[in-house]
């Protein structure tokens, strides 16, 4: 079983933890203002990266606290974790779509 | 007299079933994916609407991914009547499948049972009985005493932690032969005339305006009149070359096989309070699957815990798996959408058509979703069956909610 680091209880084995899905998803600002196509994304559309990935991660059978990792999604390594209180900027460069959704 | 060297003497190599021809500069239709959905629809190009210049693109080997992965399972007692009148129609061309491909494909309609173990399930489970008998699906709700008699290895006394209370059986749903659905649906479109390159990966597209014009390939540039995605859990790897966001997320889902044993399972059972799906293949071993891996992955393997989660739940439900080992597992990479149904036609692109977000239920609807896919290309309009799986439902909020609704396993 793979072990992860959590970064404030070290490393404990993966049934720990809770999945979170891609990092840094931004709630809009002003939600009653965004267009239904704008809150649509916001809601179910998420990056699906082959690769380095920034991914929310809970260590719900632990300290059950949150945190950001950068797991590559071919080899499931982590590459690190990061407590969301960390000032160094988090590694992620989310996807934008060039094209909208509707057609 | 020369000793004859052992394994000197061995057969003529068999006849392939289907040529490997290197790649024409151009086709009327290029579909990406060699898989179970990409060769169906490439078949019912050529049988439905005589188009045959056409290229399936598979960047490694005809039914390699899913299509060699899945648990095979083949049914249609789905909830709306959306997934039911696609995945209908993909039962009733299985039934008539082995026909029209030439090729035997061991489709054995042994049925289904999707057991209840709460009451709620029991509810839900009677709806769905009930919605499908609407839609024209054969389904029945089947007492405990009723389940032992379709499978008497299942455990229906009332002393384990979730005891069976019931389950919805269908009669026509069953399993085929995987790798025999692709090789069949392979051998008639090569027969009509349709190239299928392997080792052909997609590295991009070539674009004009609203139009993709060409696909590029590790074996060279293609020009392509009308594109259709057929590429499961790496759909997001080409739709980000194309820069369309597509709502799926990738994730590994698990299969097992035991060693092979005498028949003792006689249809297929699936529970998703207790999480696991069997089935006996013809050859023996028994198949099993559940959900999928929590996290996103594409690398076709998953964490030994779920197997081990998955293979707690079949013991505890057929106590007399308890003697059989554990073969192999292996993943697959599923496409999971938010509602839990698949995403299947138009994309922002005039001539690129999508399918994708079948998770983990893409097996059953390879003739089904090939039929649909065939003539939405062939007419430039989405196929009925198809046509409430839009991309822009989620925009629209018309959602096809099969979470849970279906018997899905998620």
């Amino acid at each position: 079983m793979q072990l992860i680091e959590c970064p404030w209880c070290g490393p404990r084995e993966e049934v720990e933890f809770h999945y979170g899905g891609q990092a840094h998803v931004p709630y809009p600002d002003a939600p009653a203002e965004v267009s239904d196509e704008e809150w649509a994304h916001y809601v179910f559309f998420r990056d699906n990266t082959k690769g380095r990935f920034a991914e929310r991660w809970c260590h719900s059978a632990g300290c059950r606290r949150w945190f950001n990792a950068v797991r590559d999604t071919t080899t499931y390594r982590f590459e690190r974790v990061q407590r969301l209180d960390d000032p160094e900027p988090h590694a992620t460069e989310p996807a934008r779509a060039r094209r909208s959704t509707a057609s | 007299m020369n000793p004859r060297t052992p394994g000197a003497d061995l057969p003529e190599h068999p006849d392939f079933l289907w040529r490997d021809p290197e790649p024409k500069r151009s086709y009327d239709v290029v579909i990406v994916g060699g898989g179970g959905h990409g060769l169906a629809t490439a078949h019912y190009l050529a049988k439905n609407h005589g188009i045959t210049n056409v290229a399936v693109l598979e960047k490694g080997w005809l039914g390699g991914g899913n299509m060699a992965r899945n648990t095979t399972i083949i049914r249609s007692n789905y909830l709306w009547d959306e997934s039911s009148a696609i995945y209908e129609a993909s039962l009733k061309l299985w039934e008539g499948l082995e026909e029209d491909l030439g090729y035997p494909i061991l489709f054995s309609q042994r049925g289904v049972l999707n057991l209840a173990h709460t009451l709620q399930d029991v509810r839900d489970s009677v709806r769905r009985v009930e919605a499908n008998k609407l839609n024209g699906v054969d389904a029945e709700w089947l007492e405990p005493d009723e389940v032992r008699k379709v499978c008497p290895i299942v455990n229906t006394s009332t002393d384990i932690r979730y005891p069976v209370l019931g389950a919805t059986y269908q009669p026509r749903a069953g399993i085929a032969k995987h790798d025999y659905v692709a090789w069949g649906f392979a051998r008639r479109a090569h027969e009509a005339g349709i190239d299928l390159i392997q080792d052909c990966e997609v590295t991009g597209f070539a674009t004009e305006g609203n139009r993709v014009t060409g696909v590029q390939t590790t074996r060279g540039t293609i020009a392509a009149g009308t594109v259709a995605l057929c590429a499961a859990g790496h759909t997001s790897v080409l739709t980000d070359m194309l820069g369309i966001r597509v709502p799926v997320q990738s994730h590994p889902l698990q299969a097992l096989v035991s060693e092979l044993l005498e028949p003792v399972h006689p249809t297929v059972v699936m529970s998703n309070a207790v999480h696991v799906y069997v089935s006996q293949a013809h050859k023996g071993e028994l198949v099993m699957g559940a959900g999928v891996d929590s996290y996103n992955g594409y690398g076709q393997r998953g964490a030994f815990h779920v197997i081990e989660r998955q293979m707690a739940a079949a013991v505890e439900l057929f106590p007399v798996f308890a003697r059989a080992h554990l073969l192999r597992t292996w993943a697959g990479i599923v496409d999971t959408s938010p509602d839990a149904s698949p995403i299947v036609g138009r994309t922002p692109y005039d001539n690129v058509y999508l399918n994708c977000g079948w998770g983990t239920g893409g097996f059953k609807a390879t003739p089904g979703v090939g039929w649909a896919l065939a003539h939405t290309i062939a007419h430039g309009e989405p196929h009925a069956n198809v046509a409430p799986f839009t991309l822009d439902r989620f925009v629209t909020g018309a959602l096809v909610d099969e979470h849970g609704a279906a018997a899905v396993a998620h």
